[in-house]
């Protein structure tokens, strides 16, 4: 299939369109503004609604009601402004609508800056707003994936009837690289069933997260959770890169993820068996594949852009049978894979230097 | 028994019982004199008698309406506090055939709704929104609204509404009125019958106008709450009449319905085979996805840096562009963050018979510094043995490395030559070629031909690529003596 050279914010648009997207409600803020832009122009193209709302609070209620609609709908922000539309996220997880939210970190907490982090991972991955729910959260390393995650996206939120982010840096949202956009078929959605479409045939369909018993709030709370789990099972995505023989493990998403990389080059080199696990589904959070990769593992590294949030996650997985490392850099600052590399020798003694030095000291 | 005669009954489109209410089915959750109740019943008449109830989606608030859905047999959305306008808005943009309304209260609407009702009517929304004003938070046990008068005691303001410290009465039919969009807007009140019979006649022309296509319509209903204000239905109904209504102007603020244009329908939505050249996509497959990967042996990690205007970015993307055609792995990052807005710019290139891994290049094994703030900061981080080409006559003395491969060449003056300086980053492409063998002319050039626009332009940049090339050459000739 012909590729296209394009950067990710512009794959995921245009993946998003070829997912059946045809509603987009956006507010401007940077380092998002390439996605609405984008989107302003294709989506009216494509037979659907570009609207620049009054604020991400509007906008996030405008996917609600699209979403309530029957139409595959999305938006796009940053920090600040997911945090805006974080009580809307919750009235969508409880009210059980499918969209697709789109965060382009940038520094923070509060204004911050425009550069690239990774600091809104516990908002994304632990809820965000009020009550017992999760978003499903996908993370896109290349441009490629910008495009595929975002039809996984808009397939995990009907197959769910939940709310998904996909969750991203700059760097990846900025960098162009080739994209193959035609080897999955585009896609139409269907009016789902439980849809409110102004019809006679959806006319007893209801959309509400209002549950005033506690008895059958509790049933709905349980319902959710029971979704989440069954995510865990079956939608939890990864990549391993040369962990085959790994014993030093790092880990890390995004811009990392594709940083770790070099460095896992740069050890081999140098004769350490380093590889990587790059989790893609944040949450669910591949467990499982730590706790698989535990007996062969002598320490668990992770890097972030930010003072350390998806560390815990891998701290929970692992379970204290294997010591967890971090590094990380925040504020925009971008980590080298030259800087991580030389504290990597500082922090990690290979099994076979041990046994050696043991050994000497045993003599 | 005599023959009963059923003058007034409950309207078809309010459920006969209210079995999502769970218990007391027969009736209503409302209080006894609450004007919600007639309000809902003059809704329910309009849309009986306008035929419109498989199309309608009522949209409930946060607050005493909250429950609209345990009423209403027709479609029902229930939302957040406040953004019923935006969730309407969503919801009629993705079904033009509905009928959309919104009831909101004076808490909802007026408070921290205003900037939704404020722009939905800006933007001249299609959706009916009916706005209960009881100038009090009813549900959440008695709090001051925006719209509560001055003097009124209420849970949180018990020595009464100050005007300094609490501000005035908010007039949302005057402030809905000053738009432009809005086609109907007008204030009614539930203070007896005859005002109840004006009600029901501004309601039913608020549907209708959105049943035309004519635009966004308000109502404000002035409605008594008996049981917060504590008096008796009676009472209430007079403090409605007489109070209220005085500080509220009853009447029509806007009826543009008799010469509004209907809003023209959504154009039908494209065929899905339609989509690729919607979004222009390629057609033709580039020459490297039918041809075997590249087998070469290849691991470019490009810096090209410069001044903002100097091309930096297009140089970056026509050398990524080629590496693609020629079947490599490419990857191009922009600099990004606070540099974008800061007059410089560098773009990062790696060009691999491999999959990229990092796209970040923080050691170049080739750096492209078109001015010397550039040389100056990426110099450094040029691996040993590594080329450099930098835009000038020559390379300042205290940026030399004896362990680089560095040429210097003023390619935006030989870019001049041939038409414009403009080209002068297809100047250096030319010089890179010619120096690296690293990409073939023929995948270059069909690289340039997808990526300038116009021909003029690429006519410009090929006498420019040719240019650069013969100046490097004769600069490789001239350096083959004097190394640097």
């Amino acid at each position: 299939m012909p590729k296209q050279l394009i950067k990710g914010n512009d794959a995921l648009v245009k993946g998003s369109v070829l997912a059946g997207c045809r509603a987009f409600y956006g507010y401007p803020i940077t380092p998002a503004n390439e996605i609405a832009e984008a989107a302003a122009y294709y989506i009216p193209l494509a037979g659907g609604t570009f609207l620049q709302a009054e604020s991400e609070v509007a906008a996030i209620n405008m996917v609600y009601g699209a979403a309530s609609a029957g139409i595959r709908s999305m938006t796009a922000s940053s920090g600040p402004g997911i945090s805006l539309m974080s009580e809307g996220i919750s009235y969508l997880a409880g009210a059980e609508l499918p969209c697709v939210i789109v965060n382009v970190m940038r520094g923070g907490p509060g204004l911050g800056n425009i550069a690239p982090e990774q600091g809104d991972y516990f908002q994304a991955v632990k809820g965000g707003g009020h009550g017992c729910y999760h978003c499903l959260v996908l993370a896109p390393a290349t441009a490629q994936e910008m495009c595929d995650l975002t039809r996984l996206a808009f397939d995990l939120a009907d197959k769910y009837r939940n709310p998904v982010m996909i969750l991203v840096d700059g760097y990846t949202g900025q960098m162009m690289e080739p994209v193959d956009f035609l080897s999955t078929e585009a896609h139409r959605r269907r009016l789902p069933e439980w849809a409110v479409a102004g019809t006679a045939e959806t006319r007893h369909n209801m959309v509400t997260s209002l549950i005033i018993q506690a008895d059958g709030l509790e049933a709905h709370v349980r319902k959710l959770e029971a979704k989440y789990i069954r995510a865990e099972q079956e939608e939890t995505l990864w990549e391993n890169y040369r962990t085959e023989d790994a014993e030093l493990v790092f880990v890390g998403y995004g811009i990392v993820a594709r940083i770790l990389k070099s460095v896992v080059e740069m050890l081999r080199e140098r004769g350490i068996r380093a590889g990587l696990l790059r989790p893609i589904t944040l949450f669910p959070f591949p467990s499982a594949e730590f706790r698989r990769l535990i007996p062969q593992t002598e320490l668990f590294y992770v890097v972030e852009m930010s003072t350390g949030q998806m560390v815990e996650d891998v701290r929970l997985a692992v379970e204290g049978a294997r010591p967890v490392a971090f590094q990380g850099r925040c504020g925009g600052n971008v980590p080298t894979a030259e800087e991580i590399f030389e504290k990597v020798l500082r922090d990690f003694q290979p099994r076979a230097a041990k046994t050696a030095e043991e050994a000497l000291t045993h003599a | 028994m005599p023959e009963l005669k059923v003058t007034h009954q409950k309207a078809e489109c309010l459920y006969d019982s209210y079995e999502r209410k769970g218990e007391l089915t027969h009736q209503t959750h409302y209080c006894p004199g609450c004007g919600h109740g007639i309000t809902m019943k003059l809704l329910a008449e309009t849309i009986d008698e306008l035929g419109i109830r498989d199309r309608v989606i009522m949209v409930s608030p946060v607050g005493c309406s909250v429950f609209l859905y345990y009423y209403f047999d027709t479609g029902n959305v229930q939302v957040a506090h406040g953004r019923a306008p935006a969730v309407a808005t969503g919801l009629k943009r993705a079904r033009p055939d509905s009928i959309v309304i919104s009831y909101q209260g004076d808490g909802d609407l007026a408070a921290i709704g205003s900037a939704e009702i404020l722009h939905a009517a800006n933007r001249g929304e299609l959706i009916t929104c009916i706005f209960a004003n009881n100038a009090i938070y009813g549900m959440t046990g008695g709090q001051m609204a925006p719209t509560t008068l001055l003097g009124k005691k209420t849970t949180t303001t018990p020595f009464g509404r100050d005007k300094i410290k609490d501000g005035y009465p908010l007039h949302i039919s005057e402030v809905m009125s000053s738009l432009d969009a809005p086609v109907f807007v007008e204030r009614v009140a539930l203070g007896n019958t005859k005002q109840i019979l004006a009600a029901k006649k501004a309601i039913r022309k608020a549907v209708e106008s959105q049943v035309k296509g004519l635009g966004f319509s308000l109502v404000e209903v002035l409605s008594p709450c008996p049981t917060i204000w504590k008096q008796d239905p009676v009472e209430a109904q007079r403090f409605v009449r007489e109070v209220m209504a005085d500080i509220y102007p009853l009447g029509n603020k806007r009826d543009r319905t008799a010469d509004a244009e209907p809003h023209p329908a959504p154009a039908p939505e494209p065929a899905l085979s339609e989509l690729p050249a919607i979004l222009k996509l390629p057609k033709e497959p580039a020459p490297a996805d039918a041809a075997p990967p590249n087998p070469r042996e290849v691991d470019y990690r490009i810096k090209i840096a410069g001044f903002g205007g100097q091309g930096v970015l297009l140089l970056g993307q026509l050398l990524a562009e080629a590496g693609m055609d020629d079947g490599l792995a490419v990857s191009w990052l922009p600099s990004y963050g606070p540099e974008m807005r800061s007059g410089t710019s560098n773009c990062h290139v790696r060009l691999n018979n491999r999959p990229v891994d990092s796209p970040v290049v923080t050691r170049s094994n080739i750096l492209i510094a078109l001015n010397e703030p550039s040389l100056q900061k990426f110099v450094s981080l040029a691996e040993p043995g590594s080329l450099v080409l930098y835009n000038g006559d020559s390379i300042p003395a205290e940026f030399r490395r004896e362990d680089l491969t560095m040429h210097a060449l003023p390619f935006f003056e030989l870019a001049d030559e041939v038409g414009t300086a403009k080209a002068g980053n297809v100047v250096v492409l030319g010089a890179l070629l010619e120096v690296t063998g690293l990409l073939p002319d023929e995948t270059v050039d069909r690289a340039m031909a997808r990526v300038v626009k116009g021909e003029k332009w690429l006519e410009i940049d090929r006498k420019a690529l040719s240019r650069g090339k013969q100046a490097m050459a004769a600069s490789l000739g001239k350096e083959a003596a004097c190394h640097v």
